[in-house]
């Protein structure tokens, strides 16, 4: 038997691990990777909570959820690919042409 | 007895992987090791009950979306020589963050009801979630496929040098 409390430290734990990576890396592409762990952390949470519930409707969400990372992932990807035609890297600290 | 072996197998790896994946210099290691992070969720999400998921985070997350990444770190050509890596003076700063989140978090989830089994519920069918996806949720799954298609387009038009 695993209590609930495992999984939601786990997810919290996936969480903290993107959050500091947003923090520490500077090329676009691995904190774009950070943020993908975020949400895979959210989604584990939202699976224990729908299975300890019986609720279907956490299953449904974590789909909506990929289904969203996967639009995000293309058009992010797409502005990288644009970034690295303009600027012939992906360093965070340069892209910095909306700073007043 | 083997279900709490393979969540702490399956939580080690996932961990082990997320951290693997914020100290490697190239990036495509560092994508390596997030395939596989996905992977052991798959693993967890199968000893939740939810074969579904755990098939759409094999075959989306782990096989379309992190080959995207893949397919653009090489398209791109990047070099562990050319790209800025990290910020080692925030990484104190990232890690004490990163903890005090931590324990806010654990704050707030940690309640006597989580003490519970996490199965105590019976599984949910794949059948069910098609059901429901597709009666009382028709309206969102209806509205994703019009934000993929525009997903589609922008990306086409962002990446396109020259339209």
């Amino acid at each position: 038997m695993i209590p609930l409390n495992w999984y939601l430290i786990l997810s919290a734990v996936l969480f903290t691990i993107g959050v500091v990576g947003v923090f520490f890396r500077r090329d676009l592409i691995t904190l774009f990777m950070c943020v993908e762990l975020q949400l895979n952390g959210a989604n584990l949470a939202l699976i224990a909570f729908s299975r300890s519930l019986g609720d279907v409707a956490g299953q449904i969400i974590v789909f909506f959820v990929i289904t969203v990372a996967a639009a995000e992932a293309a058009v992010g990807l797409a502005i990288m690919i644009a970034l690295f035609h303009h600027k012939e890297n992906l360093d965070s600290e340069r892209v910095d042409l909306m700073k007043g | 007895m083997i279900a709490i072996a393979a969540f702490f197998l399956l939580a080690a790896i996932a961990v082990a992987s997320a951290v693997a994946m914020l100290f490697q210099r190239n990036a495509v290691n560092s994508c390596l090791c997030l395939v596989l992070a996905f992977f052991a969720l798959a693993g967890l999400y199968v000893l939740l009950g939810s074969p579904f998921i755990a098939a759409i985070q094999v075959i989306v997350y782990a096989g379309a979306i992190m080959v995207l990444f893949l397919f653009v770190i090489m398209l791109l050509n990047l070099t562990a020589r050319e790209q800025p890596q990290k910020r080692p003076r925030v990484l104190p700063f990232a890690v004490a963050f990163g903890l005090m989140l931590f324990i806010e978090l654990v704050v707030a989830l940690r309640s006597p009801a989580g003490q519970v089994a996490a199965s105590r519920a019976p599984e949910t069918t794949v059948e069910e979630i098609g059901t429901q996806l597709f009666t009382h949720y028709i309206y969102p799954f209806e509205l994703s496929s019009v934000l993929i298609l525009a997903a589609i387009v922008g990306a086409v038009m962002l990446a396109k040098k020259k339209l």
